[in-house]
């Protein structure tokens, strides 16, 4: 009874052995690059909706967390420590493994961070990055917490876009492979395609279970409370200032690892992926996946990245995402697949 | 034990400007009793129920429970403490169902955090279930189990009531502070509410309350304070309230309803 709720998750992974089985079949292997890549956006979309949906807190700031994951992991990568590996941290780091060499294609040998080093980097800068936002910024509400999210959004954007260190309007490219265990590493070489497919994949379905587990218990019915009863969650014991900044931390680390992962599937990151855009994107996506609807939320999400990656939405790609937003909060502001959407599309149609 | 006290309210005091809202009041709450605290529209029963359950910090004075000092603690570690409230306009979450709202009455029960839930760790999982025991247990005690998974939206005002205070109840709590629990309420369902009231102070649990329904408090109320402009004017059990002429001279005398 308690498993009832990895039943879907057990459908997904079933669809997703399909979908591959289908693009072996009729030779459109290439699709899974797409979706590859929509699955990371995915693990920033439900996280997202964790804070919005369920803790009831806006965020128009995810993509500079996807961005701090993205550029920390690159950053880190691809700064060669040839000159500084006598230093003593790097030399014990390089005893223990955790320098990798390698040599250039014009011959020259580097020495890089392991990216499993700069992964948890990753992590743990963004969770501290978002605390500190978090703290002060979580005591504003409904459009004060929306602008304030944005700003910190565009601070990432313009930082990454004018700093010389992340590659400025190029960004950073030459990210190494990320090989996480031994026959599975990230990246974007052709052999390792569906690898890297149901690797993907699998840190969605990850990400779900811790979801679908926080919101189910104890501290997650503590963060539905927030919403919409800020004062009676008070009221019945719920440090409501430290729920929602925790909320908000786990959905940046969320949005950090898929930056990472992204990063090293890509083989680099540029500045659009902090772009204020791409915030609003994260935020169609759960206002159209319903809000409070991880389900909806991760169906929504590999869909229209899907078709946004696959160039359906041709130049005016970040368009449709915003005509969705717009659509939504005027009809839906509860988010689409929601039951009461449904009853209100009926009465549309009736007339009253 | 009959001077048991465990909630003692000392001097508190609070002004709005140039309005002094609640004007050193002091009385206490006997251990297992119902106290009820009446009086005209404006009389600060509700600034001083606020400042009790931590809402706001009091100008001064303080508030004692057991020897802890609760005096400017904000409401969640109020609630920690044992000491839990309604709202007079009812504060649920309406997008939850009846089950989830109750099952939030247990917050304080458990300690359980992100981390173990995320995990499902065992801990989670056991308080989880205990949780669950005990709220159906109150469910059924309050004859709403049947429509537990119901959205609370739904519902009439009386069973969203109910709800409450089953939320109330699942906490566990030292004292429970009724915030005109009969407000909106029917003559029928008030008078379950007052069955209901004192079976829960026959359990053992200590009510502070605060109403205007006058036959409610005269009925169910062990000892009444009485409050006018900020100031108590009268206390004691509802008999020797009712003689008392100040108290006859504002009720019949002012306009109240």
């Amino acid at each position: 009874m308690k498993l009832k709720r990895y039943y879907p998750i057990i459908l997904l992974a079933g669809v997703l052995v399909l979908i591959q089985l289908i693009t072996l079949v009729t030779g459109t292997a290439y699709y899974l690059t797409q979706l590859t890549m929509a699955a990371y956006y995915v693990i920033v979309a439900v996280g997202l909706s964790m804070v919005m949906g369920y803790a009831g807190q806006i965020s128009l700031g995810q993509a500079g967390f996807f961005a701090i994951g993205g550029y920390t992991a690159a950053v880190l990568t691809t700064i060669d420590l040839t000159d500084k590996i006598d230093r003593p941290l790097f030399s014990f780091l390089d005893k223990t493994g955790l320098l990798i060499h390698k040599v250039t294609l014009y011959g020259d040998t580097i020495v890089h961070l392991s990216p499993w080093i700069s992964f948890i980097a990753a992590l743990v800068l963004a969770g501290v990055i978002a605390y500190a936002i978090g703290v002060p910024v979580l005591r504003l509400k409904g459009h004060y917490l929306g602008m304030a999210t944005m700003g910190f959004g565009i601070i990432i954007y313009r930082i990454v876009l004018g700093t010389h260190i992340f590659g400025e309007a190029d960004g950073i490219s030459n990210v190494p492979l990320f090989p996480i265990f031994p026959g599975i590493t990230i990246g974007g070489d052709f052999s390792i395609r569906v690898v890297n497919y149901y690797t993907a994949w699998f840190f969605v379905i990850l990400a779900m279970v811790l979801l679908l587990n926080l919101i189910n218990s104890r501290t997650g019915r503590a963060l539905r409370s927030l919403h919409g009863g800020e004062d009676a969650a008070d009221a019945m014991g719920v440090n409501t200032a430290r729920y929602k900044v925790k909320a908000f931390v786990i959905a940046a680390v969320f949005a950090a690892a898929a930056g990472v992962f992204m990063t090293h599937y890509n083989g680099g990151i540029g500045p659009s992926e902090s772009s204020v855009a791409k915030s609003v994107r994260y935020v169609a996506i759960v206002a159209v996946g319903g809000m409070a609807n991880l389900w909806g939320v991760l169906i929504m999400g590999l869909v229209l990245n899907f078709l946004s990656l696959r160039g359906f939405f041709g130049v005016y790609d970040d368009a449709v995402f915003g005509i969705i937003l717009v659509v939504i909060m005027m009809f839906f502001p509860d988010g689409l697949f929601q039951p009461a959407s449904l009853d209100r599309v009926k009465r549309l149609f009736h007339g009253k | 034990m009959e001077n048991d006290i465990i909630l003692s309210i000392h001097q508190l005091d609070k002004s709005f400007g140039g309005l002094h809202a609640v004007d050193r009041v002091s009385f206490d709450v006997p251990r297992g009793s119902i106290k009820a605290v009446i009086g005209p529209n404006g009389a600060g029963k509700t600034t001083l129920f606020n400042m009790i359950a931590g809402t706001f910090a009091p100008d001064g004075g303080r508030v004692i429970l057991e020897r802890e000092n609760l005096t400017g603690l904000k409401p969640y570690q109020v609630a920690e403490r044992g000491v839990f409230r309604t709202f007079q306009n009812l504060k649920l979450n309406s997008h939850m169902s009846i089950l989830d709202n109750v099952l939030l009455g247990r917050h304080t029960a458990g300690t359980a955090g992100f981390l173990s839930g995320m995990l499902a760790l065992k801990k989670s999982r056991r308080e989880e279930s205990e949780a669950r025991k005990k709220v159906t247990e109150i469910l059924e005690w309050l004859n709403i189990a049947e429509i537990k998974n119901q959205e609370v939206g739904n519902l009439s005002f009386g069973k969203q009531r109910s709800v409450e205070l089953a939320r109330l109840l699942a906490a566990d709590p030292a004292v429970l502070l009724l915030d005109e629990p009969a407000a909106g309420l029917n003559m029928h369902e008030t008078d379950e509410l007052a069955e209901l009231i004192v079976k829960i102070r026959d359990q053992g649990r200590t009510i502070l309350l605060v109403e205007h329904d006058m036959s409610l408090v005269m009925d169910i109320s062990d000892e009444i304070v009485v409050l006018n402009f900020g100031v108590k004017i009268a206390e004691g059990s509802p008999s020797s309230v009712q003689s008392n002429s100040e108290v006859i001279k504002i009720y019949l005398g002012g306009d109240d309803d």
